[in-house]
């Protein structure tokens, strides 16, 4: 799976490493795992040595995703690790946080060891688990997380099963400050929601769907903000969608509250209108929203409300996709189209390439607290190389992912990772 | 004389040359029911399925009548219970009936977007009988029809629609329906059933039945879904009644020839008194015989339109 140069010159590239401000064109070379050295020319150290070929190209940090699910355990038919982490290298991604969402729930250290032992034999990328903050996901008694994160967990959450109850979220927020580690709350009132399958607006009427309103969002923003405000902990808002979340984002910001947040480029890229007649890649929590929001998602990541991207890549199966619209899952995947969709914020004039970089590696990578996401001399060496001009078609049988579950499948898309580097080895897809 | 196209899913699909061309052809339709035989050949040979997901008397009785005057074999299967069929995919259902050589499949459902879907699927023509709170065509259809009879056009009516338009497919078809024809079309329900943007569509929304009825052509009661209501939308039938239900002093705010409507099954006293519904101004009735005309011309003009 992987090629076992000692050592990789990448020559004539576009170094961008926003964690040190820097983006000049030049060599980088890797030895035994770790970056050497960074000049504007290093001749090849020996005959053993990788060249790669980088002009035209960017050399950035590998990518990170610290929001995606790879189904394994227990839902090995939409997605395993050894698929994920493929449709991973694929995207660009060295690094994927996967939720803990599985079968048992990744709630203990056995579920734990069992992933991370699955990424050791199988995994062509690093993957960093995210801990339950309840038992099973119910929202009721906290997961040990202690054990969870001596077993190799990054950061807790429930996910798509959100802890409704404040008073256990705000235990799970305090406890959280012994290990330093994340909570991350995808902020969905179950109530308001009231099994609604689109965004509630206009098209949800025409379409005769139940609608999800925004505030089902905003609302517990709002008490996670509150909660981050009275426990002091790092609290990290996934997948924001809603033109009012960024604002009580931004005002918690502007106040010194410990709150960070991520969107996904569904959100920058799509509307609501992508459901078209009913089409089941267009459904994900939360759900595709209006104009006006998906112009406030981009001007929060202008401005830095909103710190960085994530996928929440969520396979699922054809047959489970293909029924009646509401009775299909929520999700869809992304680890494959992501940095396209984010790059294509660019051409915008929304962020400028270093950021767009900084959003999918410096920044996940501080929020999680871990040193990865920069080309620092000496560090861990997971590069990803990136032709930004590369034009092509999202085709559904090109996917690594076991899943198809895209909503870009037909779409021309601009800028591909041609190359990923693990730990120094040279990913082969 | 055909409709070209495979199947009939919404009203906002249809323009108003199609429609006007249905409405025609069920016109002439409503004569064969009054006959002593009941019977035309135009379907013979042909199979309509009707595969009903939800319970319903009224429009499943009304295709297979309509089919059978048709002389079309019709098969009637409801599958009950919730809006998934358990053990087998909606899809694997459907091809297993199309592998039978359906030529039409009538379907309910309760998710909206069941009739796309299987249209899209399938070679036989599918026919809408209601998705979810998305459209029930048929109905808008003959709503359609009963009222041009009654007033002789369609343009430039005052059509208040009164009641449960959040989960009303049959609001949304007779809003779609109406709007072709220029209808000022108002909308009366507490704001709980109201959804989100429909304002956009070019109707007005009223909270106040008196306000709305002032100078109404036709006034379309919606039955209340008791059964689907899981949430609060008002606190009881007493004060929905007291609110919206339509009784003798409300009818006499809109015009002295107004019609009244409703799609049935009706809550007597509820949506409508008793004195109202089965008064002068009741067409409710005329709703039902006109339904099987309408059906008989969707089968009709989506088979080729051809009588042999």
């Amino acid at each position: 799976m992987t090629e076992h140069a000692a050592s990789i010159l990448i020559k004539g590239g576009r170094i961008i490493d926003p964690a040190q401000g820097r983006d000049e064109i030049g060599d980088l070379l890797v030895e035994n795992g770790v970056i050497l050295e960074i000049a504007s020319s290093i001749p090849l150290p020996n005959a053993a040595c990788l060249e790669i070929d980088a002009v035209g190209k960017i050399v950035s940090p590998g990518l990170i995703d610290l929001h995606c699910h790879v189904r394994e355990p227990g839902f090995e038919y939409k997605e395993t690790v050894a698929s994920a982490t493929a449709a991973a290298a694929a995207g660009g991604f060295t690094t994927i946080c996967c939720m803990p969402n599985t079968n048992p729930v990744n709630d203990n250290q056995s579920v734990t060891e069992f992933i991370l032992e699955k990424t050791a034999s199988e995994g062509k990328v690093r993957i960093l688990p995210i801990g339950a903050i309840t038992k099973g996901q119910k929202g009721k008694e906290l997961a040990e997380m202690g054990e969870l994160v001596s077993a190799g967990c990054v950061a807790v959450s429930d996910d798509g099963l959100p802890v409704m109850n404040s008073q256990v979220m705000r235990q799970a927020m305090s406890y959280a400050k012994i290990f330093d580690i994340p909570v991350i709350d995808h902020c969905e009132d179950l109530n308001l929601t009231n099994n609604g399958v689109i965004f509630e607006g206009e098209v949800s009427t025409r379409l005769g769907l139940k609608g999800i309103p925004a505030s089902s969002e905003t609302v517990m923003v709002a008490r996670d903000i509150a909660l981050a405000e009275l426990t002091g902990a790092r609290v990290h808002l996934a997948h924001i969608s809603t033109a009012s979340s960024v604002h009580l984002i931004r005002e918690a910001k502007r106040r010194g509250i410990t709150v960070t947040a991520e969107t996904c480029p569904h959100y920058f890229t799509l509307t609501d209108e992508a459901v078209g007649c009913y089409s089941a890649n267009a459904k994900m929590k939360p759900p595709l929203a209006q104009e006006l929001d998906q112009a406030e998602v981009r001007a929060g990541l202008a401005d830095g409300t909103i710190d960085l991207i994530a996928t929440d890549h969520a396979p699922h199966a054809a047959d489970e996709k293909e029924q009646a619209l509401d009775c299909s899952p929520f999700g869809i995947i992304g680890l494959e189209t992501a940095l396209p969709l984010s790059l294509a914020l660019v051409e915008k004039g929304i962020l400028s390439l270093p950021e767009v970089i900084q959003k999918l590696t410096s920044e996940p990578a501080r929020i999680l607290g871990k040193k990865i996401g920069h080309l620092g001399i000496g560090g861990i060496a997971d590069i990803t190389i990136i032709d930004p001009e590369a034009e092509w078609l999202v085709k559904e049988q090109d996917f690594k992912s076991l899943s198809k579950n895209s909503p870009f499948i037909g779409w021309t898309l601009k800028g591909r990772a041609t190359a990923v580097i693990v730990g120094g080895k040279l990913i082969k897809n | 004389m055909e409709l070209k196209r495979k199947d009939i899913l919404s009203l906002s699909d249809l323009d108003r040359e199609e429609i006007d061309l249905i409405l025609q052809t069920a016109d002439s339709f409503k004569e064969v029911s009054t006959r002593e035989i009941k019977k035309v050949p135009a379907l013979r040979g042909k199979t309509v399925i009707n595969l009903f997901f939800e319970p319903s008397t009224r429009t499943r009785t009304s295709f297979e009548l309509a089919g059978k005057r048709l002389s079309a074999d019709v098969i009637n299967i409801s599958s009950t219970g919730s809006s998934t069929v358990k053990g087998e995919s909606l899809l694997d259902t459907a091809r297993n009936i199309e592998a039978m050589h359906s030529d039409f499949i009538i379907v309910r459902h309760a998710s909206s977007g069941v009739p796309q879907f299987l249209a899209k699927s399938l070679q036989s023509a599918v026919i809408n009988a209601g998705d979810g709170a998305h459209a029930h065509p048929s109905q808008g259809l003959l709503d359609l029809l009963t009222i041009k009879e009654a007033k002789g056009t369609l343009e430039g009516l005052k059509v208040v629609i009164v009641g449960d338009i959040l989960h009303g497919r049959v609001a949304h078809s007779d809003i779609h329906g109406l709007l072709k024809y220029g209808a000022d079309i108002h909308l009366v329900a507490p704001p709980t059933l109201i959804p989100i943007g429909i304002e956009l569509w070019g109707v007005t929304v009223h909270y106040h039945l008196d306000e709305a009825l002032h100078d109404a052509d036709v006034v379309i009661l919606l039955r209340l879904q008791l059964e689907r209501q899981n949430t609060a939308y008002f606190p009881t039938l007493r004060e929905y009644a007291k609110l919206y239900g339509l009784d003798r002093r409300r009818l006499s705010l809109a015009k002295e020839d107004a019609l009244v409507m409703h799609p049935g099954p009706i809550n007597r006293g509820v949506e409508v008194t008793s004195e109202v519904a089965d008064g002068l101004s009741s067409v409710i009735l005329k709703q039902v015989s006109n339904g099987i005309a309408v059906r008989m011309a969707l089968l009709f003009l989506l088979s080729g339109g051809k009588n042999d």
